[in-house]
This record gives C-alpha cells, sequence and structure tokens, in this order.
C-alpha cells in the first residue's frame, strides 16, 4: 500500500517553507489527488514555473510518493 | 541518472518547435492530463512532437531531472520548458500560449 498524506499535513509543509502563505486544499479523488491553492508574498516577482517549483520543494519527496496527482493554482498576495 | 538520456531529450526538446512529453500517445493518452494538453496543442494546428513516456522508464524519470520539475505533462515551445498541465491550462485560457503558438502556424 502506496504512503497517503493527510490535507493537514500537506498544509503545513507549505507554511514550514512560506509562512505568510495562504493555502486551501482539496482532495478530489480518493486520498492521494490534490488540488492546492497557494498565495504568497514570497511569489512576487517569480515566473509561474518559479512559483510552482517553490512549492514542489516545499512538498519534497511527498511528489515522488504520497501525492499522485495535484492541480496547483498560485499567486502572489 | 545516465547522460545520454538527458542528451537524448535534449536533442527532442531542441529539435522541434513544440514537444509534448506525455504519458500515452495524442491517440491513446493513458492519464487524464496528458489527455488535456494534447487536446488543447492539437486544437491550435500546430504541429507538435509527442513523446510516450510510458515507453521508456529512463525518459519517464530522465525528463523530471531534465525540467527540474516532478510531473507529466510536460511542455516545450522552441526549446523552452514553458509548464505543466496547470500552468498551460491556464495559458491557453488567458491567450498567452496563443500568442506563443501562432507564428508556428501554417508552416
Amino acid at each position: 500500500m502506496a504512503e497517503t498524506i493527510h490535507p493537514d499535513a500537506l498544509k503545513a509543509l507549505i507554511l514550514e517553507a512560506m509562512p505568510d502563505a495562504q493555502v486551501i486544499v482539496n482532495v478530489y479523488s480518493g486520498d492521494d489527488h490534490f488540488e492546492l491553492e497557494v498565495v504568497s508574498s514570497a511569489f512576487e516577482g517569480k515566473s509561474r514555473i518559479a512559483q510552482h517549483k517553490m512549492v514542489y520543494a516545499a512538498l519534497g519527496d511527498n511528489m515522488r510518493q504520497a501525492i499522485h496527482a495535484l492541480a496547483l493554482k498560485t499567486r502572489a498576495a | 541518472m545516465s547522460d545520454s538520456i538527458l542528451e537524448q531529450i535534449d536533442g527532442v526538446v531542441k529539435g522541434n518547435d513544440v514537444v509534448l512529453f506525455m504519458k500515452g500517445t495524442p491517440q491513446m493518452p493513458q492519464c487524464g492530463f496528458s489527455q488535456q494538453i494534447s487536446a488543447i496543442l492539437t486544437g491550435y494546428g500546430v504541429p507538435y512532437a509527442a513523446v510516450n513516456v510510458l515507453l521508456d522508464p529512463g525518459v519517464r524519470q530522465g525528463i523530471k531531472d531534465y525540467a527540474d520539475w516532478p510531473t507529466i505533462p510536460q511542455v516545450y515551445i522552441k526549446g523552452e520548458f514553458v509548464g505543466g498541465c496547470d500552468i498551460v491550462n491556464e495559458m491557453h485560457a488567458n491567450g498567452e500560449l496563443g500568442d506563443l503558438l501562432k507564428p508556428l502556424q501554417d508552416k
């Protein structure tokens, strides 16, 4: 059985990397398909690719293990 | 990761105006996200090279290292990584993708 991650744990990982972030997590299929909306001043002046990479970095190994699919929306505060 | 796979990927990315790395093929996509993006690209009437990453585990991992991007699909235009599913969808909706692809139509 694959590892799973609770939506609250996902949110906590984002907040660890971006303390001012507003994070909305939705689970839309089973327990490994997530929809994530992140608003943070840390994204200011960054390209969308850079913004998404920051979120991926915050999620670390979970991107390879507990998260099967992630729909991601980011914007600066 | 063997360098030859990254070189191979680089050759495909640089050798085609538009490249889509996807799961499955445009005719038979194996993942909803890959299907969405191939349908969007097909809709612009621009020729694109579609690479089915499921055929080669080396490429499937290699493309993630190449772009430093953890997910598939991935779209490249004129040798540049443009984005994954979410970004390309957004660019399709706001017209940016059309602006990038317009010069490549009718060739």
